[in-house]
């Protein structure tokens, strides 16, 4: 597909497009529908129309797969982490109350990251698996 | 719906399964939003019918695009998934009927997570408290999954792909 210049022009203007929304489902999770998993997703399907319009190569070269292996663990260990940070600070593990001076804001705090916790691990597991099948069907071919 | 999977049976073109499994997807989609399940239709629309169908078209691509026939005649699974799926239905029986205000669920520890929710964690989405504050160890579990499933498909295709090296 590399040489059809209205998808390349299309698929260029709607990157941002899809980018932001994801973020907005990410962000905006705690007020209307969405949340990490979703945002994740929506993420890797962004990364994954690119791939599919300019190449896998310029997609792994956008998201390197060393990237991609860390966001996997990261975003495990974000949520993890909370947990721990929980219990430094004199609370039980992934207990957000004594995350701030305010329960309430200890809350939203620990709501955030454990959010992103989760949409980094769901976009780099389904990128991997993504570029995995995609590098498989490239070994075929060559 | 219905109409939809006995095509899918039906079919022995897989590319056309996995355009209809997206439709399916798709349906399933609206239903949930018909039920005022958005979180859930969200998640269904982009895993089910998105990445999904993407992944399994990148495996069609691995294989051949028709589906072999069958070597016997498949007797014993049918007979299989009718008696667990009468077995399940015959379960909702003895369910309590839809929307009943009395059922456990609703007289459980739902009235608390909708009264106190605002108050206790600021998040006016009940779904996105519930998920990752009142049941936080249980998304922990979730994401935990998630993390193991991609680690098992790396173990799995990159060994392969090492094995098909040596056979060359």
């Amino acid at each position: 597909m590399k040489g059809d210049l209205i998808l390349r022009v299309i698929a260029k203007l709607l990157m941002p497009f899809i980018l932001v929304f994801a973020l907005y489902v990410q962000f905006h999770g705690e007020l209307g529908p969405g949340g990490g998993f979703q945002a994740g997703v929506i993420i890797a399907a962004a990364i994954v129309f690119y791939a599919i319009v300019f190449g896998l190569p310029a997609a792994r070269r956008l998201l390197p797969d060393a990237l991609v292996e860390s966001m996997v663990a990261a975003g495990v260990l974000i949520y993890a982490g909370v947990g721990l940070a929980g219990l430094v600070l004199g609370g039980n593990y992934l207990d957000y109350f004594v995350l701030d001076h305010d329960p309430v804001h200890g809350q939203e705090r620990g709501i955030f990251w454990v959010e992103a916790g989760v949409a980094i691990t769901v976009c780099g597991v389904m990128l991997k698996v993504f570029y995995m099948f995609a590098a498989r069907a490239r070994d075929l071919d060559s | 719906m219905a109409i939809l999977v006995l095509v899918m049976v039906g079919q022995r073109n897989l590319f056309a399964v996995v355009v209809l499994a997206g439709i399916y997807s798709f349906l399933m989609a609206t239903v949930l939003v018909a039920l005022d399940a958005v979180d859930v239709a969200m998640t269904e629309a982009s895993v089910g019918a998105g990445i999904s169908t993407v992944l399994l078209l990148g495996a069609l691509y691995l294989t051949k695009g028709e589906e072999a026939k069958p070597l016997h005649r498949p007797v014993l699974p049918l007979i299989v998934s009718v008696a667990v799926g009468g077995a399940l239905v015959y379960g909702t029986l003895g369910l309590p009927a839809f929307g009943d205000p009395q059922a456990p669920i609703h007289t459980h520890v739902a009235p608390h997570y909708l009264a106190e929710s605002v108050k206790q964690t600021g998040v006016p989405n009940v779904v996105t408290s519930v998920l990752a504050s009142y049941r936080g160890f249980d998304t922990l579990g979730e994401t935990t999954v998630v993390f193991t499933a991609g680690a098992g498909v790396i173990a799995l295709l990159r060994r392969r792909r090492r094995n098909g090296e040596n056979d060359r």
